[in-house]
């Protein structure tokens, strides 16, 4: 059972939070000032293979009447649309790259194969997820402002459906997140001008239009006479990948183990205290090295949470010692596999669609057990 | 009428989408992208000890050059992109489609030291296009006069070749300064070309020669007692400030500026009061700070914006940047200047206070 015992407020005083605090800033350090061309060469190839991939896919599925060719086809572009989303695109976008200096690898220019528009993406992820990750009623991707994955949302109607949304959420997954970006619930609560909603909704179907008109036009228009299994294929590389980032994103703060926090909680909030609650928030996956690459290295949510514009290919590395250092502090490093935590984030969206603070498998989202882990500052 | 060429032009950019598919020919070979120039080391041989040439096939979209032009190069060092300014010492159209570069080291060059001792063949390059307005004219005067000192016989070699290139060499006067014989950069190759053309006549003034006692620097008015005839040539100087501003006050002086071009390799700089400030990049969200002394393109990069640049000594004018807000201080004359919307020169110019680049 790798999930821990919930972190016990009294453990961790101010002065080891500062602690922590400072030793997270030392490694953070050490990667920056160890960055070289070995990173660089890393992230280099893992384009120009993304590149390869998604070419050679295309191509072979040209020859799609033959169905091993479909098959071969669609799993290449499928494996090349998820390294392009999440080990590239995400990464990117989040300015691990940018240390480079190279104009074509970097987080103000990258554009990705996704319906949303990275400039929306940057903003709605980079700052409003990775700045409130895990507070209730700021960090927006906690449910995405349609699940309920903590007992501490209140329940409503339309949660008894959710198990079923959430299915339908993972097919059209980078619909749902281009949608979700634009923040259309905000404009409707009337929190967001509307022409700035209007405006982001215009950059979104023209963007979506571009990766449409690509998959589902011009790609089997090229096949000819392969025109529908070509268009399937694109289709089942699009959904696949929808799937399976849902699934790698799902796991990163969904599973027991990790904790929500109230907006009181994040007042006045130090460096220290910022680290341990990216920390208490986020989940690792464990399993081999393609799983880490074709997760992103979003396996190592901790570590990413931890250090968002750290190059992933140094999560790896690093997390042995922030998992020693959670040890040295008593704190809980929550890690599972991937079919482990898959269930449980799907048992608990099934166990939240019911109203009532539902008590977990675990015994570790009781609400009577939540409490500050965040030591009260002196007035 | 529909262009067939804009519309397959259109359908293959779909293909690609998001990426262009210029992104794809680079991944293949970097030397393919009409977008991003990129040039290969095809070889590196020193000149001096501290000084080397690289010689660089450049890719698609290499556009030629005129003899004397500089081009700006980036290099990968350990992983972070660096791009410096550099005169071409090729002569324009080379049969073999190559271009040189020729470096000196500077001891506190990053940049420098290593194309003069770590850059390898096979190595990728990138490239600016070239630019500058120290060239040959299109019609020949019939007398001319090159002084040069130190690496600044770049890009002089560069035109002295272009004319040996040509049927007939016109009457020449190369006056190039250095430390000894041994320091001479092309010595060799400058001694033969004034051996093989009569019209060449080459001066060489040696600083330290011998070893040890330093001899007198080559000022203008020695000059002009060896080649009598200085006034009636069309003049072209380059080399270190000392050198490019007796030449300055000396044509100036006798009223014939308009015959004298110069290039400098290092800004003049001028210190000025008044501190520097807080600099916002606006479009990457970029935030840092810089000192009186630093310029913005060197506070940009070293905070991870994507700069423009070029010569870095504020002569090409590639790193012009929108002023949002704010004032800077130009650095080579210490003026204060700058309204929104100015166009600024970031390589040259440092914050007055606070500034925000449209960047």
């Amino acid at each position: 059972m790798p999930t821990p015992t919930r972190l016990n407020a009294r453990d961790l005083g101010a002065s080891d939070i500062e602690k922590l605090g400072e030793e997270l800033d030392r490694l953070r350090a050490e990667v920056l000032a160890s960055r070289g061309e070995d990173d660089a060469r890393y992230i280099r190839r893992v384009i120009a293979a993304q590149r390869g991939l998604e070419a050679g896919g295309r191509m072979v599925m040209f020859a799609s009447l033959l169905p091993p060719a479909w098959l071969a086809g669609t799993a290449m572009l499928s494996l090349a649309k998820i390294l392009e989303n999440m080990e590239i695109g995400h990464n990117v976008l989040h300015g691990q790259w940018d240390w480079m200096r190279d104009p074509d690898i970097h987080s103000t220019t990258w554009e990705w194969d996704s319906v949303s528009p990275a400039a929306q993406w940057k903003y709605s992820h980079n700052y409003v997820h990775h700045t409130y990750t895990n507070v209730l009623g700021r960090d927006r991707d906690l449910g995405y402002s349609i699940l309920r994955v903590t007992p501490e949302q209140p329940w409503r109607p339309v949660h008894l459906a959710q198990p079923l949304y959430n299915l339908a959420l993972a097919a059209v997954f980078e619909w749902g997140i281009a949608l979700y970006d634009t923040e259309v619930e905000r404009a409707w609560r009337g929190e967001k001008d509307l022409s700035e909603t209007l405006q982001h909704l215009g950059s979104t179907v023209k963007k979506a239009a571009r990766q449409g008109r690509k998959d589902y036009v011009i790609f089997p228009l090229l096949a000819g006479p392969a025109f529908l299994p070509v268009l399937l294929g694109n289709l089942a590389a699009n959904v696949t990948r929808n799937i399976w980032a849902h699934t790698v994103i799902f796991c990163g703060h969904f599973p027991d183990g990790t904790r929500t926090f109230t907006e009181e909680e994040i007042e006045d909030e130090s460096r220290g205290e910022w680290y341990l609650r990216q920390l208490l928030g986020s989940a690792n996956i464990s399993g081999p090295a393609a799983l880490h690459l074709f997760s992103g290295n979003l396996s190592h949510q901790i570590e990413h949470h931890l250090f968002p514009d750290l190059p992933s290919n140094r999560y790896a590395q690093i997390a042995p010692r922030v998992r020693a250092l959670c040890e040295r502090f008593g704190l809980p490093y929550t890690i599972g596999s991937l079919p482990r935590q898959t269930a449980n984030v799907w048992g608990r969206i099934l166990r939240l669609s019911l109203p009532g603070p539902a008590r977990s498998g675990t015994g570790e989202t009781a609400p009577e057990q939540v409490e500050p882990v965040l030591p009260a500052r002196a007035a | 009428m529909l262009d067939i060429r804009d519309l397959l032009g259109a359908m293959v950019g779909s293909m690609t989408s998001p990426l262009r598919p210029d992104d794809y020919r680079a991944i293949i070979n970097p030397l393919w992208s009409r977008r991003r120039l990129s040039g290969r080391v095809e070889a590196v041989f020193p000149e001096t000890p501290d000084t080397s040439t690289v010689v660089v096939r450049p890719g698609l979209g290499w556009a030629g050059c005129l003899a004397g032009q500089h081009i700006s190069v980036g290099v990968s060092i350990e992983g972070v992109w660096h791009r410096r300014t550099f005169s071409l010492s090729s002569p324009p159209g080379r049969p073999d489609g190559l271009i040189t570069i020729t470096v000196k080291a500077r001891p506190d060059g990053l940049v420098s030291r290593y194309v003069v001792h770590a850059l390898r063949p096979g190595q990728t390059v990138r490239l600016g296009h070239p630019s500058g307005r120290f060239v040959l004219p299109d019609e020949l005067p019939t007398r001319l006069l090159f002084v040069t000192a130190g690496s600044g016989i770049t890009p002089v070699m560069s035109m002295l070749r272009h004319l040996a290139e040509g049927r007939r060499m016109p009457d020449v006067f190369l006056a190039h300064s250095a430390r000894n014989a041994s320091e001479v950069i092309f010595g060799e190759e400058l001694r033969r070309l004034a051996a093989r053309f009569p019209t060449l006549r080459l001066l060489e003034h040696h600083t330290r020669p011998g070893g040890g006692r330093p001899a007198g620097r080559l000022t203008m008015a020695a000059l002009a007692g060896i080649c009598t005839d200085l006034p009636e040539r069309s003049a072209w100087v380059c080399g270190p400030p000392g050198l490019v501003d007796d030449a300055e006050s000396y044509w100036r002086g006798i009223g014939i500026s308009d015959r004298l071009l110069t290039e400098r390799f290092q800004p003049e700089v001028r210190p000025g009061g008044g501190r520097g400030g807080r600099v916002r990049f606006v479009r990457s969200g970029r935030e840092t700070t810089a000192s009186v002394g630093t310029p913005l393109l060197a506070a940009g990069e070293d905070a991870g914006v994507i700069m423009p640049s070029g010569c870095r000594m504020g002569a090409c004018h590639s790193c012009l940047a929108p002023l949002c807000a704010g004032r800077v201080r130009d650095l080579r004359t210490g003026d204060e200047h700058g309204s929104p919307g100015d166009l600024i020169q970031t390589c040259v110019s440092a914050p007055a206070g606070d500034v925000d680049i449209d960047l």
